[in-house]
């Protein structure tokens, strides 16, 4: 038994392994001297940023269940304060990367703090207020970058940073990539992390259970828009220049796009629609220019709002339960070890749960369904 | 003198286009119990509606093309879009309302461009009051305001529909055993919220002939503000939340100091407000059941 426990269990490292694998193979190449053309790395630097944003907003999101629609916000003030930190440390320090991680502190925890003066008033509360105040701060980070004095912050012009040497920088983000995934799934796999998804279940449930509420939210929701600002630094490094406007409603919702088209309350899941998303951004972004440049919103708005109802509509549970990709592909691999064939001493505690449907379980009982087969049985008889 | 009475007339009458829509907010919540981020883009599209059959010169027609339109887009959506998830999450809710408001937003963009379209209703003309210069539609668009939300008082209170509102927001299973249509009364509530948002969409026009595909945006996430000041859930409080924030706003916009950052304001009072006394002025504090 003891051994099982410790056994390496290929599924739980499978996205560090192939983000590692990936980034060893393009460092080396790149570090070697081979040829990355700019577009390429750059889109690699997005890739990178965009899985730290959709992993970090996925912890609210998907595990915490509130809606942060102000991801983009805390990305700015990462952004601008880390960028304007390694502005001024530039000349002491060169573009090093030293400078990169005093930035990348800095900004992380200015919009950690900010995430902390937000979730206080709002995480304190039930319902969608958290919703409504990340995206009313959002908009005040905005218009306070923007009209900052041109020595400053460099105004609606936006601040111009230092951009890095983009043979490393891409690893760098991957490296950060890695560590947030370590953190974040450590975190959800953790004491707090249990908390944190039993909040989302059952706020009341788990208030009773002698969880506090307040607390296990905020860490979650601070420790997303820690994240959040790391991804605004590296953005800041790999622009020639920050603007406000960039970090708008629009670029919160591609976010929560990434995170919902990945399955909420999956991180690899995250990952992989980031990715896909950023990648297909870039693409898109050539051939889609001018008045059909919405095309790519609209795309969007008809993806989430399918996804959501396709994924949570109470009437379609059975076509849900008939036809969906897990199905599919244990039709195709069949899985070595069948959940519902487990003994209760295999059962994997390690494993985070998904959403138990209590109503379900309460239900069973009383439907009527079971007494009228009931009925039909005794008649045979 | 005069720079205070031409600006608190013109908050009030800023207050009252929140008010109209932070009541179609407050109401929706209410009842479905759920935040209808869409709700600020149907003041788009009610303004897209009026420059649209403004091509007849007939401002009536507009407005009243704008209603009807608005009503039924808003029923739409409540059918589409949110029935399937009743009983589902509120997240699911949530993050759909959301893409129907970007759906909203980007149909407008395709279809009208994102250019700023201009259009004008009525011009009502400004008159001098007190030695305040002060524009006419400031005036209409408070006194609809306020004759529309008596009627709405009334409406809640005394009609039957109404009275089945008020049971639903109570308590929907209770309601539902009594013999109330639960379903019926949430497209009635929907329809009467996107019919106001119509009105607000006029209002907007009325105050600055210019419309764009984000029009709603902004003045949804501040009457959702004002809903919250005033206690959600509550008509006289979204009126009340309403028209302070429009003072708010007009003042800010007067000091210069502070005029970039009158956004910034009001939110930091959503923040304030959250945190010293969350059920706003008139809201009513519920107790968690399990």
């Amino acid at each position: 038994m003891k051994t099982k426990s410790k056994s390496f269990d290929m599924k739980h490292y499978i996205n560090y392994i192939v983000i590692g694998i990936f980034t060893l193979v393009f460092g080396i190449f790149s570090l070697a001297g081979g040829h990355l053309s700019n577009s390429m790395v750059f889109l690699f630097e997005k890739i990178a940023i965009s899985i730290i944003l959709a992993v970090s907003l996925s912890l609210v999101v998907g595990f915490l269940g509130e809606l942060s629609l102000g991801h983009a916000g805390f990305m700015c003030v990462g952004a601008y304060l880390g960028g304007k930190v390694a502005c001024l440390l530039e000349p002491m320090l060169g573009n090093t990367a030293a400078n990169l991680l005093v930035g990348l502190a800095v900004g992380g925890i200015c919009a950690a703090v900010c995430g902390v003066i937000i979730g206080i008033p709002a995480l304190r509360l039930r319902g969608d207020y958290l919703a409504i105040v990340t995206l009313a701060f959002g908009e005040i980070v905005k218009s306070i970058f923007q009209n900052t004095s041109d020595e400053s912050f460099g105004g609606a012009l936006g601040l111009t940073t230092p951009r890095y040497d983009k043979k490393y920088l891409f690893i760098f983000a991957f490296v950060l990539v890695i560590i947030t995934l370590i953190i974040v799934q450590n975190f959800i796999r953790s004491k707090h992390g249990r908390a944190v998804t039993a909040i989302r279940d059952n706020e009341i449930a788990a208030r009773a259970t002698g969880i506090n509420v307040t607390k296990y939210k905020l860490i979650a929701f601070t420790l997303s828009a820690f994240f959040a600002g790391i991804a605004g630094v590296l953005y800041s490094f790999s622009n020639y220049t920050v603007q406000s406007v960039k970090f708008g409603y629009n670029y919160s919702i591609e976010i929560l796009v990434m995170v919902v088209l990945g399955g909420m309350g999956s991180i690899n899941g995250a990952i992989i629609s980031a990715a896909l998303i950023t990648f297909l951004n870039t693409k898109l972004a050539t051939v889609l220019t001018g008045d059909l440049a919405v095309l790519q919103n609209l795309l969007y708005a008809i993806i989430l709002i399918l996804i959501v109802i396709y994924n949570n509509a109470p009437k379609l549970k059975s076509f849900r339960a008939k036809y969906n990709i897990r199905n599919l592909m244990s039709k195709i691999i069949k899985p070595k070890n069948d959940p519902s064939k487990r003994k209760d001493d295999d059962a994997k505690w390690d494993v985070v749960p998904t959403k138990i449907e209590m109503n379900e379980i309460l239900s069973i009982d009383v439907k009527p369904q079971k007494l009228g087969s009931d009925k039909k049985e005794g008649g045979d008889k | 003198m005069e720079l205070i009475l031409s600006t608190v007339i013109n908050g009030l009458s800023l207050g009252g286009i929140y008010a109209m829509i932070a009541l179609g907010y407050t109401m929706v919540y209410g009842i479905a119990k759920m935040l209808n981020f869409a709700h600020g883009d149907i003041i788009m599209v009610g303004g897209y509606v009026i420059y649209v059959f403004m091509a007849f010169h007939n401002p009536l027609l507009a407005i009243l093309m704008a209603v009807v339109f608005c009503v039924i887009l808003g029923v739409v959506i409540e059918k589409v879009a949110y029935k399937p998830l009743r009983g589902a999450s509120p997240l699911a809710v949530l993050i759909t309302a959301i893409g129907i408001s970007y759906l909203l937003q980007s149909l407008a963009q395709i279809i009208f461009g994102s250019a700023n379209k201009m259009v004008t209703v009525y011009d009502f003309g400004s008159v001098t009051f007190l030695g305040a210069t002060v524009q006419v539609s400031a005036l209409v668009t408070l006194g609809v305001t306020v004759i529309v939300m008596a009627a709405l008082t009334l409406f809640v209170k005394y009609t039957r529909i109404g009275r089945a509102m008020i049971a639903v927001s109570e308590d929907k299973g209770a309601a539902q055993l009594m013999g109330i249509n639960v379903d019926g009364i949430i497209t009635v509530t929907f329809a009467i919220g996107s019919a106001l948002a119509a009105l607000a969409g006029l209002f907007y026009l009325l105050k600055a002939p210019s419309i764009s595909s984000t029009l709603g945006a902004m003045p949804g996430i501040k009457a959702f503000t004002a809903a919250v000041i005033g206690g959600i859930g509550s008509i006289p409080g979204a009126m009340l939340g309403g028209l302070l924030l429009g003072i708010v706003e007009c003042i800010s916009y007067k000091i210069t100091v502070i005029a970039p950052y009158t956004d910034a304001i009001e939110f930091s009072i959503l923040i304030i407000i959250l945190l010293v006394r969350p059920t706003g002025f008139l809201g009513k504090k519920r107790r968690e059941k399990v």
